[in-house]
């Protein structure tokens, strides 16, 4: 019971961790807290959504297109709502307002759009099949989950330690102003990295849909929620400490519900939350750092 | 000294910070080759002449021709591509890059491989010590190390005019030789330097040209050695 639990768990937070990734490398980079960041879990969740039962009925093509499709939308909102705000060094608190509009307009306008109803993906998308370790359960959904954070965490590891451009977004990060007297154009970084990140939040939309076969347009709200937890329990910009509050998170979660009462999921992850920010301002892992992608 | 052989030309030159003017039309050449030495007290504008010079930031009138372009109110990214590399003041290291990205992130305009595994190898030579030093994060670095990292990294562009920023500023007095001598390394190769100092009489020294700058207004200008041995400037920069 408990092991399978903490299997449940850690598959919640793989998604988790993805989720929170996107958020915590934006705001690394960017250096906005981004609420609508919410809203482009919900976008990529639509787009597979659409995808599958008007297009294709294939998992692997609406992953990357629920990905591409909430990368393009985050780069429009950022490229919109937040460089001019950037270009004139306008303090944080009116970009976090500007998003908060947008994210309410935006999250309203899908509501009246799509309907609040929750939809699901077609059935026989993934095989219902599922595998058994030991007494262990494990759906090939759920298989599928894991597999693709894994594979996203590790390209986006990847991008920022092992590429010239990952290496151009971490000096962005660190000091936009000499980075500029590099020759790298701090705008198109941004424009980037809103991309990766809405990729993220799009894929991290999409396998929750699956996860769970529900989908409805504030699904991303309730999911920032949790963004929030992971993202200042791990640290803000900090990657690796999203990664591994994700997880935790997921856990937790997973086990409030088995063992306490499902109602006391968030009142359980709120209490931690408010507990590292006592104890650890700024995370579990000390300072933001990109560096420790 | 004609027009067309300069490398940099700046006329009228005017720089604000909202409502307060920091420079206050300033005229300036710089040759292909030569050194020019930008001296004067704190504030007198210094930074903000050379911060306008490379695009971060924008100019409140003023011509700005460099290599033959009008780059007044260019983004730095894009003066950067035209060959100018601005080592600015306080160093800007990234330091939580290594010393490595950060060298690699001075030559991010070059694309091909092959030279700027060259120009590495030359940087190198030049500042063994950042050898040493390659996988460390840049902000573990010493002042002076950090300082060479900064030139270094601004060589990495293969720059065709370098704006330095006071780079002896903090530095022990070793260092500060050392500095200049790399400056000297420089100009003997022909590169082509800007450079402001508080260390007037080494700058002085270094430079072909020289300008004082007062106010945000030019006080005087000449070659260097005349500029040394004005009284004016002797009583207020090179201690009588
Ligand atoms: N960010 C800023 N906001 C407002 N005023 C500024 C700012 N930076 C500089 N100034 C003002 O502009 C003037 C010129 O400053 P600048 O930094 O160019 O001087 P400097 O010659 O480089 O001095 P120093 O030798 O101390 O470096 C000063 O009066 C200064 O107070
Ligand atoms: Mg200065």
């Amino acid at each position: 019971m408990l092991a399978q639990q903490l299997v449940n768990g850690v598959l919640l937070g793989a998604t988790y961790a993805l989720f929170a990734l996107g958020f915590t490398l934006m705001f690394g980079v960017l250096k906005v807290i981004n609420l609508t960041y919410g809203f482009y879990f919900t976008a990529g969740a639509f787009a597979a959504l659409f995808f599958t039962r008007y297009v294709v009925a294939s998992v692997w093509l609406a992953l990357p297109v629920a990905a591409i499709a909430a990368g393009i939308i985050a780069m429009a909102c950022d490229g919109l709502l937040l460089t001019r705000l950037r270009r004139r060094g306008a303090p944080e608190l009116s970009s976090l307002m500007v998003t908060v509009g947008a994210v309410l307009a935006l999250n309203s306008a899908a509501a009246a759009l799509f309907s609040p109803d929750i939809r699901r993906l077609p059935v026989g998308l993934v095989s219902v099949e599922s595998f058994n370790f030991w007494g262990v359960r494990v759906t090939t959904a759920q298989f599928l989950v894991l597999g693709a954070s894994i594979v996203l965490v590790g390209a986006l590891i990847w991008l920022l330690r092992g590429t010239r451009v990952g290496v151009a977004i971490r000096a962005v990060a660190e000091n936009p102003e000499a980075a500029g007297l590099m020759g790298i154009n701090t705008g198109r970084t941004a424009a980037l990295v809103s991309f990766v990140s809405g990729a993220l939040a799009g894929a991290g939309g999409m396998l929750i849909g699956l996860n769970f076969n529900a989908i409805h347009p504030y699904m991303g709200e309730e999911m920032m929620l949790r963004g929030f937890v992971v993202v200042i329990v791990g640290g803000l910009g900090d990657i690796r400490g999203a990664l591994i509050a994700g997880l935790m998170l997921g856990v937790v979660e997973v086990l409030t519900a088995g063992y306490i009462d499902s109602g006391m999921k968030e009142a359980v992850s709120f209490a931690i939350l408010v507990l590292v920010l006592w104890t650890r301002p700024s995370g579990l892992f000390g300072a933001p750092k990109l560096r420790r992608a | 000294m004609s027009s067309t052989e300069s490398l940099l030309s700046v006329a009228g030159l005017e720089v604000a910070y909202g409502r307060t003017a920091a420079v206050q039309g300033i005229d300036l050449v710089v040759g292909e080759g030569q050194v020019v030495s930008l001296i004067g007290a704190n504030g007198a504008g210094k930074t903000t002449t050379l911060r306008a010079l490379s695009g971060m930031m924008r100019p409140r009138a003023g011509r700005i021709v460099f290599a033959g372009a009008d780059i007044a109110g260019l983004p730095a990214h894009r003066v950067a591509a035209l060959g100018m590399r601005h080592v600015p003041e306080g160093r800007q290291i990234f330091a939580e890059l290594t010393v490595d990205e950060n060298l690699a992130m001075g030559a991010w305009l070059e694309s091909d491989g092959a030279e700027i595994a060259r120009r590495r190898e030359q940087v190198l030579e030049r500042f063994p010590r950042l050898r040493e030093r390659l996988t460390q994060a840049a902000g573990t670095l010493s002042g002076g190390e950090q300082q060479m990292l900064a030139l270094g990294r601004a060589l990495m562009g293969a720059p065709r005019l370098l704006l330095l920023d006071e780079p002896s500023m903090g530095l022990a007095p070793l260092f500060v030789e050392e500095i200049f001598g790399i400056i000297e390394g420089l100009k003997r190769e022909g590169v082509t330097i800007l450079l402001v100092e508080q260390n007037a009489s080494a700058a002085l020294e270094v430079a072909d040209t020289a300008y004082v700058l007062e106010g945000g207004r030019i006080a005087l200008s000449g070659p260097a050695l005349k500029v040394a041995h004005d009284p004016a400037v002797m009583a207020a920069y090179l201690g009588g």
